[in-house]
Order: structure tokens, then sequence, then C-alpha cells
């Protein structure tokens, strides 16, 4: 299946949810409304056309204060037809929040809880949403682009 | 001080949702079988293990913040410190994001990808046998870790030669190399070959084949193919658990579709396929494919292209790096998987906006709760031996 018919694949189903595209990204990439998320990605994993049966890799992205977004992005293959495909979800930057898909790809599990914990973005329905790189009293998520380098850790002075 | 004591990493289970017969014993940070500053919770009932969680971030550096200040070629050593066992294969993965974000990465001359080839692949086979050794050394085998150390120590002698460093190269740059081979090299690699050979015979015989180790590792831990890919699993566990399954094959990136090898796959052969010993076998035949693949670079660098006076493996290397605004992921075959980098260029700055790592270490791990519940507690650590991951780079 190509670019073409998985987007037309999706609009047949969900009319409403891509909202643009981008052909100069590699693997070129679909922007989705956050409310389909969930429903683009099961309907890519169970067709039996495109069968996205591995998600490589998840990652938060924030856009800076500026901009004001932040972007969740799913890069999904399909072993069996050899298809790359990645979808972009764009989030205001004031509580983030997104259905999580560790549902359909377990892979989404941690990779979820590493955006939370780097980025604050919430995913609903995430079986286990806890911070997983950082200690749990950590402060502020450090990608953020306006994050600040905490001065004190347990009230010991941190050096730079 | 009057400040609370409180853990910065708290346990997730507690006596509130422990059944009276369960029990939680804390493994690691600091613990030799966890390979490095993994931390496992277990709740156990009697010798069972009811449930594992694991505790991460005890290494973490935030690689993707650094990335975010630095130039591309200035990472390229931040890379090498994810998987330090396998510096070669990642920062090659990297570079060659760089490289096609930059849309230079067809002009690359031939030799200089066999180059990469070549010391990619030992790097390959010094990343098994770490796994392997410590791995028999986990499950109580403890010569043919010395064995294996002694004979990877020869690989990182010959890297040391390449690239002035054993374990953190910065060898491989964006449109070239750091520097050519040097003088000798290859007639270095053949006589190791020649060592190496009979060597991995021997690791067949004092550990793969072992029965005591056999009978650790086989029916234990076995993760079934579906699950894998819906764990994000790859590399030599995906293989072990039966799926034909690899990048250098698939994508064919590099010079990957003119070498001849093939991807071994685990077959059961000692009990069910996918449980630990499958895995273990599978990366053992890889040290075996990963020989004939040297053995062709080599030939290759001896004949078709061999060194000359002119050649400069920095002729590529860019001034500056500035790619054009875009979205790229790229991934590679590491020794543990699939290790894939998520760039996002703005076009406007020297460094990435976004950079994101996927090391197969981190979602192999993630299996490791899901394939040890009800399993003995003597087991569990042939599982995770099995998993063979790198905190370098599951914390990043």
């Amino acid at each position: 299946m190509s670019f073409e018919e998985i987007k037309e694949l999706i609009n047949r189903q969900f009319p409403v949810a891509i909202l643009s595209e981008d052909l100069t990204a590699t693997p070129n990439t679909l922007e989705i409304s956050k409310d389909f998320i969930l429903s683009v990605c099961q309907l890519l994993y169970e067709h039996d056309k495109t069968y996205f049966d591995s998600l490589s890799c998840l990652t938060g992205l924030d856009n800076g204060p500026e901009i004001n977004t932040m972007e969740v992005i799913y890069h999904l293959y399909s072993i069996p037809y050899d298809l790359h495909l990645a979808l972009k979800v764009i989030l205001k930057r004031e509580r983030p929040e997104i259905e999580s898909v560790a549902s359909i790809w377990k892979t989404a599990d941690w990779h979820e809880r590493e955006a939370y914990d780097l980025l604050g973005i919430t995913f609903r329905n995430h079986p286990d949403l806890r911070r997983i790189l950082l200690p749990a009293d950590w402060e502020g998520h450090p990608l953020k682009k306006d994050y600040v380098e905490p001065e004190f850790y347990h009230g010991m002075k941190v050096d730079y | 001080m009057t400040s609370q004591l409180t853990a910065s990493e708290p346990l997730k289970y507690s006596e509130s949702n422990l059944r009276t017969e369960e029990m939680i014993i804390n493994i690691g940070p600091q613990h030799p079988a966890t390979h490095g500053v993994l931390r496992l919770e277990v709740v156990t009932d009697g010798e069972l293990v009811v449930d594992v969680v694991p505790h991460l971030g005890y290494l973490h550096r935030c690689f993707e913040k650094h990335a975010e200040a630095l130039a591309y070629n200035q990472i390229i050593p931040y890379t090498d410190r994810m998987d330090y066992v396998a510096a070669m294969n990642n920062e090659w993965a990297f570079v060659m994001g760089v490289e096609k974000m930059l849309g230079i990465d067809q002009d690359i001359p031939k030799r200089i990808e066999y180059i990469r080839v070549l010391v990619s692949e030992l790097n390959r086979i010094a990343s098994h046998f770490v796994a392997l050794g410590t791995y028999g050394l986990d499950i109580g085998a403890f010569t043919p870790f010395l064995w294996m150390m002694r004979d990877r120590e020869h690989i990182l002698r010959m890297l040391e030669w390449v690239s002035g460093a054993r374990m953190l190269y910065n060898y491989i740059w964006v449109g070239g190399l750091f520097y050519d081979l040097p003088v000798g090299f290859e007639e270095q690699t053949k006589a190791f070959v020649t060592y190496l050979k009979p060597k991995l015979k021997e690791v067949e015989t004092i550990l793969v084949s072992n029965k005591i180790f056999v009978e650790r590792t086989a029916n234990v831990g076995i993760l079934d193919r579906d699950l894998a890919i819906n764990y994000g699993i790859t590399g030599p566990i995906l293989r072990g658990s039966g799926l034909r399954f690899d990048l250098r094959k698939v994508d064919g990136y590099s010079v990957y579709p003119e070498l001849n090898f093939e991807v071994p796959v685990g077959e059961g052969f000692q009990g069910t396929v996918g449980d630990c010993w499958d895995r273990t076998w599978v990366r053992y035949r890889e040290c075996w494919e990963s020989v004939r693949i040297i053995e062709q670079c080599i030939e290759k660098l001896l004949a078709d292209h061999k060194r000359t006076r002119e050649f400069n493996p920095q002729a590529l290397v860019p001034k500056k790096i500035r790619p054009k605004a875009q979205d790229l992921y790229v991934r590679a075959e590491n020794p543990k998987g699939e290790l894939g980098f998520f760039f996002r260029a703005n076009g406007r700055a020297d460094q990435p906006f976004r950079c994101k790592a996927r090391g197969p270490s981190f979602s192999n791990l993630s299996v490791l709760p899901e394939i040890s519940k009800n399993c003995m507690l003597g087991d569990l650590f042939a599982i995770v031996g099995s998993l063979d991951f790198v905190m370098g780079e599951v914390d990043r």
C-alpha cells in the first residue's frame, strides 16, 4: 500500500481525522487530530492491507513557548508488508493530554512513560503512568524548551 | 535537619497490595547479575516470581537534552556512550541519519562504506562476546567469560589501533571517517580471523552446548514471536523467537546487499522456540556470520577498494552541518537490535531541534516482567542475562 492509499483508507473511515501531511519527512508523515489517534492506530494495526504490527518509536517533542505546542510522533512499521508511516499529533502546551496507544502496542508503555517523564505529556488510560528515567520526586520536565535546571536537589547544591 | 527521608524511587508494591505469602526482594542497582545499574523490585511467593518491576534511570544523563545543545558532529561521542560495548554501531546509525538529512548518503565512497562495515562487524563480535561471556558468568560458567574477554580484548586493541580509543571511538564521522585504516590492518585482521575461528568452536563446546548451560536455559523465559513484535523487540531476541528479521537484509543499507551472509534464527534445538537458549544460539551463530562478513570486507579492501595515496576519508566531511528543515527517522541493526534516531531539523540551526534515540535495549528490557512471571527466582537471572541489555542505552 502506498502512502496515498493509506491516506485514502483513513479518510474513508474517519473523514476528519487527517489534518495535514508532510511529504518532506522520512517516512512520510500524517498529522492526525488528537481525538482520533487511538482509532486511527487501531485501524492501521488491524487492517489486513496495512497491518502495522510494530511501533518502532514514539517521540514527544516541545516546540517551545512561542509556538506554544507540543507534539507526539509515532513511527509505525509493518513487518509483513515492509511499510513505514509516521503519525503526528499536535497538542496544546498547557496540560498536554492524549489517549495512550499502549493497549495496541506494548512498546508504547515505556515510551509513553518516557514522554510523560521528560515532557509532561499525560497519556490517558495508560496502564502505569509513572516517571521512568528521572526520580519520582524530580520537579519539572527537562526536555521542555524553557526548562530551568534546579539549583538544589534534596537540599544539596548542584554545581554545573 | 528536619527534612523527611523519602525514597526518590519508591517501590510500586507495598504492604497494602501484597498477599500474606508474598514478599518483595529488591535486587540492584548495584548487583553483578543485573548487568549495570538496573534495579529490580521482585515480588516473590516462596521461590516463584509473581511480578518484576524494573526501576530505571540510575545512569540517566538526558542525552536528548545534550543533543539539542550540540552540533551534529559533536553528538557522535555521546552516542558512543549509549551502548558502550558496541560504540561503532551506535555512531554509524547516527551518522547515517545525518548523512541522509544532508542528502550525501549515496555519495560516500565504497572504501569508506566497507571500512564502516568492517569495524562495525568487529564490534558486533565484541558485543556478542560480552553478552555470551557474562551470561555464562550469571549462571555459573566462569571459564568461558575469561576466554571471551581475552578474545574480545584482541578486537578492542585492533579498534584502538584504528581509532585511538579502546571502547568509545568517535571514528565514523558524518561524510567519512576520522582516518583511513592503519597500514597493515587488513593483514592483521586476517590473522585475527584465523585465530578466532577455533576459539569460536571452543565457545560452542564449553558454553553453548554444555549440558549444564542447556539445562539452565532451554525452556526458560519463552518469548512468543507475536508478543515480541508487540513489545517492539528487535535483534537477536526477536530472531531467537523465530522471525527472520534483520535490518541489514530488510533495509539493505550501506554495502550489506553486496555481502553474503545468513540470518540465523532460533529453531528450538534444545527446547522451545524463543527460549533463553535460542537467543544465545542466535548470538553465537551471528559471530560466525560476522566473521564471514569481515573476511569479505578484507578481500574487497585489498582488491577493488585498495588504499591509495590520494584517498582521503575526510574528503566529504562537511565543514558545517546544517540540514534542511525536516523530520527523519533512521534505523540500523545494532548487536542488540534496532537502533533508531529521530531527528527534527529546523533548517536554521547547526544543532538538531529534537534528537530522540530509540535504543534496542530499552524496548528489549520492557518485556522482562511479561516473560518472567511465574518463573523460579533462579531462572530470573537466566532471563535477565539472555535479554542482553546495556544500561547506558536503556537510561541514555
